[in-house]
């Protein structure tokens, strides 16, 4: 197909051509051409469905505060829905799709809404959808679902790459129009680190687009002269494609860069896109203005757009929406368009000029004081209905309308810290308040500046004052000569003559009469309106249609513009793709994983591993002929509890704690004693959080007078070492105590079983005697073993077994590991996992991260009496509680099935024996449970009301979720060796 | 945001863990006739300010240390940075 509407000259490169497909059907463009450049040359100006009507849509713009032509790009993983055809680059065989329409872009069947457009006005999901309540969730969300949204996901994963990066500035200028590169260049000769960042592919912001000159010539020599220097300048990095989406506390911003997107897939190791944290200490927002349409009826129809847009497609892109143009303004800047698209060879129909004074022209017909009330053509627009200044009707052909309704003045990021716009009579619009981020300062047209001389000069004083501040002298710089022509603009935002729908926002289909409803609603503040009707609420945030949506509303209240108000925006300025925010932290990489230092020996072993934290344990290692966890997870338990096993326990937090008043320190940390622990012992803590709830719980062992090694459990191991700083810095400060995390530092290995010490005998130096008599129950000490090579070792059982925990420097846990299993050999020693580990310590009553649950007390674990009182320690007073010590709290029972047979399982509630099962009848719930292979029954531990004094008692574990009721005994929670004979062997 | 660390001069507030209210460095004594009345308003009471707020922050991707952060809630201006080990001994916080 030929384009059409192809024009001569612009920015883009006619010998390049580039072949495009949209919704099937072939094209070409030119490499500069934007999808909708491209789409427009070649004669297509619907573009889209609108997301409530589905109306038929085309571009209402030419830049990223595009409303209507959003469409889906590529196909397969790569395919990515709801983007701007105004933003998009075009390249070689780009595939394109419309969306929000079925079967066809030409033909939908949900435009049906459109009919009953009067049911789905301003709060129309309010009203309708209110009842039958049961109807929400089975039929009106399904159809509400599957009628909204746009674009569609490929359900794959994303091919590409996305990173993260870091940048430093002293001053940030946010867009490369005339105010923006004026701005780098006076802050880049002054030698101060400049980044600047614009959004588009090219640097020249509205120069690009139009047909000014500059010290009389074109205005891109004057850009390319000045890019030139920007590049020569070491301290100024001019980013394009990058957008800043944000501006954050204390002059941090962020942007997105799109190193790929307009390639067909990235280069080599190249990202698809970039997020930038960028720290300033100034920022000029020269981010430009954005035109205004006037709303009437039917002003939605492919080919309006603003004036401004087919201006910009016709001097950048040589491109037009058709060959007949009409143009509706009520200001100056309209007329500008039609005399471009008159040097272009585009006949203009007319200028409908709202302003009763309105400027002739000798080339085009100026209709003065008219206005047009309506327009024809189903899929675009053919003819308008003009009313003239007398107030007859005349009907103008045209295959595309221009209109200009002024210009705002682009605040977006002025608000981002709650910083309210002001409002600026003299070009009726808001620009930057006072009040916008700190060290931030607006320029040019986004400051209200419309002409270019001013635009230069506001962009260098700017600069020269924002460096001012941060004491980089700045020298003014010589700008060009360029044009200066003043704002000649009648306020008018809405035709009022029409019955039917003037669309105000076009991207959530928000109308004039929704906006008057909302008003006889009583939705007057601009909060409400906004929330009402989903004025400005789309992606666009409603930068082409919330100033007309304030206007009427102003109009209604019988109220100024200023006086109403208006809403703010927020980060980010753009829509962001997940994957630049996710940056490379996805799948896998989401979090770091941590092996243990003996991982790669259990992979050899066919370890199955489990996730702790970011840890990987080994949960359980499967021996040939093993078809079922169980199997491995018995078979371990047995062997250790028959001869030995061992565990590794490396991921157990180890925090050394050094200084002359380091006991006094543990003994305030620990709500149990340990002032008097002597060297070379071992004890329990149990370590409270200060309203009276166990934070956590673990083992000190006294290696020297002023020396500990303090052990926490897996999941706690960060958040107790900060508790302990905070304790150490801020409550006691001038304690002689230090402290630091050798989690990392130490591989441990649990040795347990009835021949833990003959198998550690064989490892361990023979200078150390690690005898019963020597080297009782919660003895501690350093040694050396293998000949030499420091360890330590701890006589701590979590088992329940005669055990040892050795630790060695992480560098010899692999080794170790090794050394071990083949001294043991002679044991028939096993390694065991998590859930062998499990298993015993459930045999054994001990608690773990089940128990310790944010909720439960010493008093509940039955170590209440642990709580010394003959000392001051964290969480000692609030522990006393009436609240947290009533008759009938819970408490830690064991529970064993009646009928050995059945399970138990954790989560299950408990019920007495007889009576209602509800919330008010709960006697508690099983925290643990497990097989046990030594007691040949399902086991578990729970928290039972008043469990201390219900021994022997038979109660139910239900289960609502699977039906289940089972019945349970209550037994002492030391299943196994009660009196604890084995670990003291 | 930025903290501007005594000794580490300023760092993103990403290495940082908040705590809150610098109130928590008011650990009450155990052994007062009251003891349970104050622990319970020192657990629990805070005082909410629209305006300055001294805050405990903690640098745990970096030092390790605990500092007072005196911000603003309503801008998150941060006009003053303290070790807390510091202001703890100023209010009398010892051994």
């Amino acid at each position: 197909m030929t384009q059409i509407n192809r024009l001569t000259g612009g920015l883009i490169d006619h010998s390049k051509p580039l072949n495009f497909s949209f919704d099937g059907k072939s094209y070409q463009g030119y490499a500069g051409d934007t999808l909708a450049s491209a789409l427009l040359a070649n004669g297509v100006r619907l573009m889209g469905r609108s997301f409530k009507y589905h109306r038929p849509r085309g571009p209402l713009t030419a830049g990223s505060e595009e409303p209507n032509a959003i469409v889906e790009l590529r196909t397969g993983a790569r395919q990515e829905p709801n983007t701007r055809a105004t933003t998009a680059e075009l390249f070689d065989e780009l595939i394109a799709t419309s969306q929000n329409r079925w079967p066809s872009l030409q033909f939908d069947a949900m435009a049906i809404n459109d009919r009953f457009s009067n049911f789905l006005t301003a709060g129309f999901y309010y009203k309708t959808f209110m009842w039958p309540a049961a109807f929400w969730e089975k039929v009106y969300e399904p159809i509400i679902r599957k009628a909204a949204g746009l674009g569609s996901l490929s359900m794959q994963d994303d091919p590409d790459a996305y990173d993260k990066g870091f940048l430093h500035c002293d001053l940030l200028i946010i867009g490369a129009g005339p105010a923006g590169l004026a701005s780098a260049l006076t802050a880049g000769r002054a030698g101060a680190n400049v980044i600047l960042a614009d959004e588009d592919y090219a640097c020249g912001g509205r120069l690009n687009a139009e047909t000014f000159t500059l010290d009389d010539t074109d205005a891109s020599v004057w850009i390319a002269a000045t890019l030139a220097e920007l590049a020569s300048l070491p301290n100024v990095r001019v980013m394009t494609r990058t957008t800043v989406i944000g501006a954050f506390d204390h002059g941090i911003y962020g942007a997105v860069e799109r190193v790929s997107d307009h390639l067909a897939i990235p280069a080599p190791d190249k990202p698809r896109q970039i997020l930038w944290r960028i720290y300033t200490k100034r920022t000029v927002l020269c981010a430009g203005a954005i035109e205004r349409p006037i709303a009437f009826e039917n002003n939605d129809r492919p080919g309006i757009m603003l004036a401004s847009a087919i201006r910009s497609y016709a001097n950048r892109w040589a491109a037009t929406p058709a060959r007949e143009v009409a143009i509706f303004t009520n200001n100056d800047d309209g007329h500008r368009t039609a005399a471009d698209l008159t040097a272009k060879g585009v006949a203009i129909s007319a200028i409908i000029d709202t302003r009763a004074n309105a400027p002739g022209s000798t080339q085009v017909e100026v209709l003065a004081g008219a206005q047009v009330v309506n327009s024809l053509g189903r899929l675009g627009v053919k003819q308008l209905t003009v009313q003239l200044a007398d107030g007859s009707m005349r009907h103008v052909h045209c295959e595309a309308l221009g209109v200009s309704g002024g210009w705002n003045p682009n605040v977006h990021i002025s608000s981002h810290q709650r910083g309210r716009p002001e409002w600026n009579t003299k070009i009726a619009a808001f620009i930057p308040g006072k009040n916008g981020p700190d060290g931030l300062s607006a320029a040019g047209a986004a400051m209200g500046v419309f002409s270019t001389a001013g635009a230069l000069e506001s962009g260098m004083n700017s600069t020269i004052s924002a460096l001012q501040d941060i004491g980089i002298s700045t020298k003014p710089i010589k700008l060009p000569k360029a044009e200066d022509v003043p704002v000649n603009l009648q306020p008018f935002w809405h035709v009022k003559a029409g019955k039917g729908r003037a669309w105000l926002d076009q991207q959530n289909d928000v109308t004039v009469k929704d906006v008057k409803l909302a008003h006889r609603e009583n939705f007057r503040a601009v909060e409400h309106l906004k929330r009402y009707t989903t004025l400005g609420m789309a992606t666009d945030q409603g930068k082409t249609s919330n100033m007309g949506g304030l206007a009427i509303m102003a109009e209604l209240a019988g109220k100024s513009i200023p006086e109403v108000g208006t809403t703010i925006f927020r980060p980010p300025y753009t829509p962001v793709a997940m994957g630049a925010l996710g940056g490379r932290a996805v799948g896998k990489n989401f979090h770091p994983t941590r092996k243990t230092p003996s991982h790669k020996w259990a992979e050899e072993q066919g370890a199955v591993f489990v996730e702790v934290g970011n840890w990987l344990r080994a949960q359980w290692f499967p021996k040939a002929g093993e078809t079922h966890w169980r199997q491995s997870v018995d078979r371990e338990v047995i062997a250790t509890r028959k001869s030995v096993g061992i565990c590794d326990v490396t991921t157990l937090g180890k925090i050394d704690v050094q200084g002359a008043d380091a006991a006094t320190y543990l003994n305030r940390i620990y709500c149990n004693g340990f002032a008097k622990l002597a060297v070379g012992k071992t004890r329990y803590g149990l370590m409270l959080r200060e309203d009276g709830i166990v934070m956590d719980d673990g083992t000190a062992a006294r290696l020297a007078e002023g020396h500990f090694v303090v052990t926490t459990t897996t999941a706690n191991a960060v958040s107790v070492y900060r508790h302990m700083e905070f304790c150490r810095q801020c409550l006691w400060p001038d304690l002689d105590v230090q402290l630091i995390s050798t989690t990392e530092s130490w591989a441990q290995y649990a040795v347990a079983g009835p021949n833990a010490r003959k198998l550690l005998q064989k490892i361990v130096d023979p200078e150390f005697d690690i005898s019963n008599e020597a080297f009782p129950f919660m003895g501690c000490g350093a040694i050396t073993i293998c000949g030499g090579l420091r360890a330590r070792l701890f006589r701590i059982s979590f088992s329940g077994e005669l055990a040892f925990e050795i630790a060695v420097p992480t560098r010899y846990g692999d080794a170790l590991m090794r050394r071990m299993m083949d001294a043991g050999k002679e044991f028939d020693v096993v390694p065991y996992g998590t859930e062998a580990l499990g298993v015993m310590r459930i045999e054994k009553g001990h608690a773990t991260g089940n128990e310790l649950n944010g909720t439960a007390t010493a008093l509940n674990l039955g170590m209440g009496r642990m709580v010394s009182k003959a000392k001051d320690s964290i969480g000692s007073t609030l522990s006393e509680r009436t609240g947290l010590n009533e008759p009938d709290a819970l408490m830690q029972v064991g529970l064993k099935p009646v009928d050995p047979s059945e399970p138990v399982v954790a989560g299950s509630h408990l019920m007495n024996k007889t009576g209602d099962v509800n919330a008010k009848t709960d006697q508690g719930y099983i925290t643990s449970a497990a097989y046990s292979p030594t007691l040949g029954s399902s086991i578990g531990l729970g928290f039972l009301k008043d469990g201390g004094n219900r021994k022997g008692e038979i109660i139910r574990a239900v289960n609502p979720l699977k039906n289940q009721e089972v019945l349970l005994e209550v037994v002492s929670m030391h299943f196994f060796d009660p009196e604890g004979e084995r670990l003291r062997a | 945001m930025i903290i501007n660390h005594p000794i580490l001069g300023p760092r993103d507030a990403a290495e940082f863990t908040y705590l809150g209210d610098v109130s928590l460095l008011n650990r009450p004594d155990w052994q007062a006739i009251d003891a349970a009345e104050q622990f319970y308003e020192y657990q629990y009471l805070r005082e909410n300010p629209a305006g300055e707020h001294r805050e405990l922050w903690y640098h745990e991707q970096g030092d390790r240390s605990w500092l007072v952060v005196t911000r603003n809630t309503l801008t998150h201006a941060i006009s003053k940075v303290e070790m807390a080990s510091d202001a703890a001994r100023a209010r009398g916080n010892g051994k």
